[in-house]
C-alpha cells in the first residue's frame, strides 16, 4: 500500500459562502403550514372555503341588511317571486325569504358546528383512550360503543326529540348521542397505528406521562383525519336536521332551518319554486363546499399524497 | 374463525340486550300512551285495555315481562293494529324495505366504485373533476328533494314511472335512486381517494416498474386495496339506507318498514316500538358482522390483528 | 380498462334508461279503466287513498275515519245516510218509535245476506251490539252506545250481565232497542260504524279482522284483497240486497301517507278521487287547483270545528277579559282565505253548520253572533284584565298545537295577529298528538289547538263536552248554570225545548269563553269528470257504495 502523504497545501480554506452548505437556508415549514400551502393551491378546495366564508358571513349580516323581519306576516302578499321589494320573495304567510333563509343558514350552521363540537370532544377523548391504553381498557369502551353504534340511531334520536321537546339544544345532544362514536374510532385507529412510532417510544422513555404522550404528541399527528372527520360531521348534522324536520321535529317554528324551509315549501315547490329553491340551493351549496372543502383538506393533510 | 364468530354473536346479544331496555325505559318516558284520543276514552275502558296489554303492572314486572315474552321469541301484538303481531307487521313489510334496500347497495356499490376509479385514474384530469362533482352533488341535496324532484320529473311531467307505489319493476327505480344518490357519492369519494393514495404507493411502483401492464397492477394491486375502506362502509351504509328509507318509503307511497318508523312512536305502539328497535339493532348489527367478516377475507393482515385485540 | 369500464358504465346507464323507457304509462293501479263510448254507465272501478292502515275493520273496535271509510262499503247498519244527509233504510226494511221516545221497534229485511250468503238477523244486532260493551272487549267507541238501558253499567262493570242491556231480538226479524231517555238523534246513530253487525262466527276466532279472507260483511261490497299497510281491494257482494244498486267493478284503496304523492298520483291518472275525508290536497295548491281544475274540485262543509282552548286555571287566562280579548283580535277571514284556503267558514259560536236544530239546520236557526272581532275593544279588554289581575304587562305563555304543517301555519299567523294587534308576544309550540293530549288532560298547557267532529246529528255531539269536570272539558271551565242547561235537552224529548235550552248553553260558552272558536272545517276533494253519486255526507265521511261512471 503506498503511502500517502498529507500536506498542507491539500487543504484549502472554505469560503464564506462553502462554510455554509449544511445549514437550511430555507425557512423551516412546519407540517401545518405545508398543508395549507397545499390547500391553497388546491383552487377547487378554496374555492369552498371562500363560499363557505361568505355563506356564514351571510348568515349574519343577511337579516341585517334586509327590510324586513324574519316573522313579520303579511298575509296579503303571500307566496311572491323575487322582486325589490322581497329579493327572494316571500313564503305562505307573506314572510320575506331573504331574511328567513339567512336566519335559517344560520341556525342550520349552528347544528352543524355544535353537532361537531359535541363529537369532537367525546370521539377525541374516548377514542384517544381506546388507542392510547389498549388492552382491557380498549375492549370495554369498544363494546359499549359497538353496542351503541348497533342502536338504529334515528329512532332514538326520535325518540329523545320527543321525550325533551323539539329545540336546537335538543337536536344536536340527540345527534351527539351517537355520533361521536365514528370519530371516536377514528381516532382509536389513529392513535393505535401512531403509538408503536419511535418518536412515541422516545417520549415515553423520557418519561411523559399519558396525558402529555395522548394530546402532545399523538392526537396532533392524528388531526388530520380528525379534521377531515369533521368537516363532514358538520354536513351530516345539517342533513340530519333536515330530516328531522321533513318528520315535523325541526327547530321549532318561528325560528326555521333551511330544513324546514325545505319541508315547508316541497308541497307546493311545482308553484312557487323560489320557496324552494333559495333555501335548497343555500343548503346544497353549503353541502357542496364542506364536502369539496373537506377533501381538499384531506388531500392537503395527507402527506402519503405529496408527489 | 369459529371462535371470533361465536364471540361476535355473544356480543351481538349483549348489544340487543342493552338496546332492548334502553329502548324500554326512553319509550316509557315519553308522556301519552297507545289509548289516548283527542274524543277521550271513558275511563274505565282505558283501566280494561292497559289490563289487557298489562301496562297497569308496575314498570319493573312489564320489563320483566318482556324480557320474558322476548326470550320466547314473542314480540307482542300491535297496540295500534288490532290482532295484528309484531312480527307479522314487520315480516309483511320488511318485504318492501329488503327490496328496495338491496337494490340500492348494489347500485351504490356499483355507480360508487365505477365513478371513484374512474375519478383516480384520470386524477387532475377534466374527468376527475367531472365525476367528483357528479359524487359530491350527490351528498349535497337532501333526499327528501332528490325523491320530490324525481317523482315530479319521471312521474307528473314525463310520466315515464309511476309516480308511487311498488307494483311492477319499473316502480323500483325511482325509490331505488333516491336512496343511492348518498351512498352512492360517498363510495365513489371514498374509492377515489383511496385509489390514490395505493397508486402512489411504493408497492404499485414497483409492480409498475417490473413492467406488469395495467390491468394487472389495477386488479390485482390497486383494487383489492382500495376496496377495503369501502367494505368499512356497508355498516354505515346499511344505516344510511334504512334512515333513508323512511323518507323514500313516505314519498313513493310504499308501504315498507320505514313507514312504520316514526308512526310506531307517534301511536305510543309500544310493542310495534320495541320490536322495530330490536330488529333494525339486529341488521345493522349483522351488517357489521358481515362486514367484519368481509374485510377479513379481503384484508389478510387483519386477522392476526383482531386475534388479539377483537 | 379504461375502455371496458365505459362499456359497463355506458351499459348501465342505457339499461336504466331502457327500463324506465319501455313502459310508458298512463294509467296504474291493477285494472285499467276502460271506458266504453256513448252516454252509458260504464263498469270500472273507484279508485281513492285511504292515507293510512286501518285501526281495525271490526265494528267494536272501529274508530278512525279510515275504518270507516271501509265499513261503509263492508258493513251496512240498520239505516244509512242518504246525501241530503237524511237516515234512510239500511238492514232495517222499517221502525217504530214507542210514544214516550224511548223504545225503538226495527224490522231486519228478509232479504238482508251476510256476504258468505248467511241470513243477517236481529240476533245479529243483538249479538255484535253487546260484545262491543263486553268490558273485555276494550272497544274505544262503546260509550256511543250509552243511550241504550243498561249499556253504560254493563260496560263499566256494573252489571257482570249483558242481559240487562236494552237490545233485545224478539225474533230473527225484530230487534227491540230500550233507551234511558227519548234520543231524538238514536235513528242517525243506528248509521254510524260502531253499530254496524258483525257475523256471530267471530266469536271464534279472535283475529278474525286482520286478514281479508276472515272478514264476513253485510254490505255493497266485501273485501277482495288486503296487502297491510299498502292497498285494500273491496269487489262486489252478490249477497247485497240491492247489488243492482251497486256499480263498480271495485274499490281499490291505496295508502299513501303523503299529501304531493297523492295528488300527483291523481294528476297521473292513478286515482280516481283526492282529498278529504281520509286523503289531503295539500292546502297551497287548493287556490290554484280550485282555478285550474274547476271541474273535479269540490269543497263541502263539514261538522267539525276548529278552536283553541284556554286553561282557566291559570293566570291569565283564569280572566275572562283576557281570553275575550284574544278571540276578539284575530282576523278569521284572512286566516281561512290566506292560511287554510280550503273554503272554511269563521266561527263565532261551537257547533258547525250541518246539525239539525228543530226542523232545518241549528246554525240556521241560531245564529253564531255571539261576539264580533274588535281590535280596539280586545285592547281595552286585555289592559282591564290585565289590571284585575295585578299584572303590568302581558305574561310568558305558549300555545301549543300537535306537528302538522297546516296547524303550524294557523299558530303561526294567529300568534303574529295577537303580536301586531295587542302588543303580546306568544310562543308556539308544536308537541305531538299523544303528548299535546295528555298534557290537555292534566291541563298542563295554556292555550292548545283543539278540534271536534261531530258523532251524531245534533246539537249535543258539542254542548254536552263543557259540562263541568265531563270528559271532554279540560279547561277548567265550570258552571251550574251551563250542566242545568244540558240536564234539561238531555232529559226532555221535545226537540224546540231541547234546541232551545243548548242554544242558551251556547250563549253561555261563548260569553265565558273557554274555548276560542276560529273556523268550521271544509272538507276539498277532487273528483275525476264522469264518477256520479259519490258525496260526502255532513260530518264529511264519504259514501262510495252506490256511484257509477257514466262515460260522456
Amino acid at each position: 500500500m503506498e503511502d500517502k502523504q498529507l500536506t498542507p497545501d491539500q487543504f484549502a480554506k472554505l469560503s464564506k459562502d462553502e462554510k455554509q452548505t449544511d445549514t437550511i437556508v430555507r425557512e423551516s415549514i412546519s407540517a401545518w403550514k405545508d398543508a395549507w400551502l397545499r390547500l391553497r393551491s388546491n383552487k377547487i378546495a378554496m374555492a369552498g372555503l371562500i363560499i363557505l366564508v361568505i355563506v356564514a358571513i351571510m348568515s349574519i349580516i343577511g337579516p341585517i341588511i334586509s327590510a324586513h323581519d324574519f316573522q313579520t306576516n303579511h298575509l296579503k302578499e303571500k307566496n311572491l317571486g323575487p322582486s325589490v321589494t322581497y329579493w327572494f320573495g316571500t313564503d305562505d304567510l307573506g314572510r320575506d325569504l331573504f331574511t328567513r333563509t339567512w336566519m335559517g343558514t344560520g341556525i342550520s350552521l349552528q347544528v352543524g358546528l355544535y353537532a361537531a363540537l359535541a363529537d369532537l370532544v367525546l370521539g377525541v377523548i374516548i377514542g384517544g383512550i381506546m388507542g392510547y391504553f389498549g388492552g382491557r381498557v380498549d375492549e370495554i369502551l369498544n363494546r359499549i360503543c359497538e353496542i351503541l353504534y348497533s342502536i338504529p340511531n334515528m329512532l332514538i334520536i326520535i325518540l329523545l326529540i320527543v321525550i325533551m321537546e323539539p329545540s336546537m339544544f335538543t337536536i344536536v345532544l340527540a345527534l351527539s348521542i351517537t355520533g361521536w362514536i365514528s370519530m371516536a374510532w377514528i381516532v382509536r385507529g389513529q392513535i393505535m397505528q401512531l403509538k408503536n412510532q419511535e418518536y412515541v417510544m422516545a417520549a415515553q422513555a423520557l418519561g411523559a406521562n399519558a396525558v402529555r404522550i395522548l394530546f402532545r404528541h399523538l392526537i396532533p399527528n392524528a388531526m388530520g383525519p380528525i379534521i377531515v372527520t369533521l368537516t363532514l360531521t358538520v354536513p351530516s348534522a345539517i342533513f340530519a336536521e333536515a330530516f328531522l324536520s321533513f318528520l315535523g321535529l325541526g327547530v321549532q317554528s318561528p325560528a326555521a332551518s333551511l330544513g324546514t324551509m325545505i319541508n315547508d315549501a316541497i308541497k307546493a315547490w311545482t308553484l312557487y319554486p323560489w320557496r324552494m329553491i333559495f333555501p335548497a340551493a343555500v343548503i346544497s351549496i353549503t353541502m357542496l363546499c364542506f364536502n369539496i372543502f373537506g377533501d381538499g383538506l384531506r388531500d392537503a393533510l395527507d402527506p402519503k399524497m405529496k408527489k | 374463525m369459529l371462535k371470533y364468530v361465536s364471540k361476535k354473536f355473544l356480543s351481538m346479544i349483549a348489544s340487543l340486550f342493552v338496546l332492548a331496555s334502553a329502548t324500554f325505559f326512553l319509550m316509557k318516558i315519553i308522556p301519552g300512551d297507545p289509548f289516548i284520543r283527542e274524543k277521550a276514552i271513558p275511563e274505565k275502558i282505558r283501566e280494561h285495555l292497559f289490563a289487557m296489554y298489562g301496562l297497569d303492572q308496575p314498570l319493573w314486572k312489564q320489563y320483566l315481562m318482556y324480557l320474558n315474552n322476548l326470550l320466547h321469541g314473542d314480540l307482542g301484538m300491535s297496540m295500534k293494529q288490532q290482532y295484528m303481531s309484531v312480527t307479522r307487521i314487520i315480516k309483511e313489510s320488511f318485504i318492501y324495505s329488503l327490496q328496495i334496500g338491496i337494490f340500492a347497495i348494489i347500485l351504490s356499490l356499483a355507480v360508487g366504485l365505477i365513478l371513484g376509479i374512474i375519478a383516480a385514474l384520470n386524477h387532475r384530469k377534466w374527468l376527475d373533476s367531472a365525476t367528483i362533482i357528479i359524487a359530491v352533488l350527490g351528498v349535497s341535496i337532501p333526499n327528501f328533494l332528490a325523491a320530490s324532484i324525481l317523482q315530479y320529473v319521471l312521474g307528473s311531467k314525463l310520466r315515464l314511472l309511476d309516480v308511487s307505489g311498488l307494483n311492477d319493476p319499473t316502480d323500483f327505480i325511482m325509490p331505488v335512486l333516491a336512496l343511492s344518490f348518498l351512498p352512492a357519492a360517498f363510495i365513489a369519494r371514498l374509492t377515489r381517494s383511496t385509489m390514490l393514495e395505493v397508486l402512489s404507493a411504493d408497492y404499485i411502483k414497483t409492480a409498475r416498474s417490473k413492467g406488469l401492464n395495467g390491468r394487472v397492477i389495477l386488479v390485482r394491486h390497486a383494487l383489492r386495496n382500495a376496496i377495503l375502506p369501502v367494505v368499512t362502509y356497508i355498516g354505515p351504509m346499511t344505516a344510511n339506507i334504512i334512515t333513508g328509507s323512511v323518507v323514500v318509503e313516505q314519498i313513493f307511497g310504499i308501504g315498507g318498514i320505514g313507514k312504520y318508523f316514526v308512526q310506531s312512536i307517534t301511536n305510543r305502539d309500544y310493542t310495534l316500538i320495541m320490536g322495530l328497535t330490536l330488529f333494525y339493532g339486529i341488521i345493522l348489527m349483522a351488517a357489521r358482522f358481515l362486514t367484519d367478516v368481509a374485510y377479513g377475507l379481503v384484508d389478510p393482515r387483519i386477522k392476526l390483528t383482531k386475534g388479539k385485540g377483537g | 380498462m379504461k375502455k371496458s369500464i365505459f362499456t359497463y358504465l355506458t351499459l348501465l346507464v342505457v339499461l336504466t334508461l331502457v327500463l324506465a323507457g319501455c313502459t310508458p304509462k298512463e294509467n296504474n293501479a291493477g285494472e285499467p279503466n276502460n271506458a266504453t263510448n256513448g252516454e252509458q254507465t260504464v263498469a270500472k272501478a273507484f279508485r281513492m287513498n285511504l292515507h293510512s292502515e286501518p285501526s281495525s275493520l271490526d265494528p267494536a273496535l272501529m274508530e278512525d275515519n279510515v275504518s270507516g271509510t271501509i265499513a261503509t262499503g263492508i258493513y251496512e247498519g240498520l239505516t244509512r245516510n242518504d246525501e241530503s244527509g237524511k237516515t234512510v233504510e239500511g238492514m232495517a226494511e222499517k221502525w217504530e218509535v214507542s210514544e214516550d221516545g224511548k223504545t225503538y221497534t226495527f224490522t231486519i229485511r228478509k232479504d238482508a245476506k251476510w256476504s258468505n250468503g248467511d241470513p243477517v238477523t236481529a240476533n245479529d244486532f243483538e249479538f255484535s251490539w253487546k260484545r262491543s260493551l263486553d268490558p273485555a272487549m276494550g272497544s274505544t267507541y262503546a260509550y256511543q252506545f250509552y243511550y241504550i238501558v243498561g249499556a253504560q253499567d254493563y260496560n263499566e262493570e256494573k252489571i257482570a250481565n249483558a242481559d240487562g242491556v236494552g237490545v233485545k231480538a224478539i225474533d230473527a226479524q225484530t230487534l227491540e232497542v230500550k233507551l234511558v231517555a227519548p234520543t231524538p238523534y238514536f235513528l242517525s246513530l243506528t248509521s254510524f260504524y260502531t253499530y254496524f253487525p258483525s257475523h256471530q262466527s267471530v266469536k271464534d276466532n279472535e283475529a278474525w279482522a286482520a286478514d281479508a279472507a276472515t272478514i264476513i260483511g253485510n254490505g255493497p261490497f266485501k273485501m277482495g284483497e288486503w296487502q297491510h299497510n299498502t292497498s285494500i281491494k273491496l269487489v262486489p257482494n252478490e249477497h247485497y240486497y240491492a247489488k243492482d244498486q251497486v256499480k263498480f267493478t271495485s274499490i281499490d284503496f291505496t295508502m299513501i301517507a303523503d299529501s304531493a304523492t297523492e295528488l300527483a298520483n291523481y294528476e297521473t291518472d292513478a286515482l280516481d278521487y283526492t282529498g278529504k275525508p281520509t286523503g289531503e290536497i295539500p292546502a297551497e295548491q287548493i287556490p290554484v287547483l280550485k282555478d285550474s281544475m274547476k271541474d273535479e274540485f269540490y269543497q263541502k262543509g263539514i261538522a267539525s270545528s276548529y278552536y283553541y282552548m284556554f286553561n282557566t286555571e291559570e293566570v291569565p287566562f283564569n280572566n275572562v277579559k283576557v281570553r275575550k280579548a284574544l278571540a276578539m283580535a284575530i282576523d278569521r277571514q284572512a286566516i281561512v282565505e290566506s292560511v287554510t284556503m280550503a273554503g272554511e267558514i269563521p266561527s263565532f259560536g261551537f257547533v258547525p253548520p250541518g246539525i239539525i236544530g228543530v226542523k232545518e239546520d241549528y246554525r240556521n236557526e241560531v245564529k253564531d253572533d255571539f261576539f264580533t272581532e274588535n281590535v280596539d275593544e280586545a285592547k281595552k279588554l286585555l289592559a282591564e284584565g290585565l289590571a284585575e289581575l295585578k299584572l303590568t304587562e302581558f305574561p310568558k305563555v305558549t300555545l301549543t298545537f300537535n306537528t302538522s304543517d297546516g296547524h303550524k301555519k294557523i299558530a303561526e299567523a294567529i300568534v303574529e295577529m295577537w303580536r301586531q294587534n295587542l302588543g303580546i308576544t306568544v310562543e308556539i309550540e308544536n308537541q305531538e298528538f299523544p303528548v299535546l293530549l295528555k298534557n290537555r288532560s292534566s291541563m298542563n298547557y295554556q292555550v292548545q289547538r283543539a278540534g271536534w267532529g261531530a258523532d251524531y246529528n245534533d246539537p249535543m255531539t258539542y254542548m254536552d263536552m263543557f259540562v263541568t269536570k265531563g270528559g271532554q272539558n279540560s279547561t277548567g271551565f265550570a258552571s251550574p248554570e251551563y250542566d242545568a242547561l244540558i240536564k234539561k235537552a238531555y232529559a226532555s224529548g221535545d226537540q224546540q225545548e231541547r234546541i232551545d235550552a243548548m242554544k242558551e248553553a251556547e250563549a253561555i260558552l261563548m260569553d265565558q269563553m273557554p274555548i276560542m272558536p276560529i273556523y268550521y272545517y271544509s272538507n276539498v276533494y277532487m273528483l275525476k269528470p264522469g264518477f256520479k253519486n259519490i258525496f260526502l255526507d255532513y260530518k264529511g265521511d264519504i259514501d262510495y257504495t252506490r256511484g257509477y261512471y257514466e262515460a260522456k
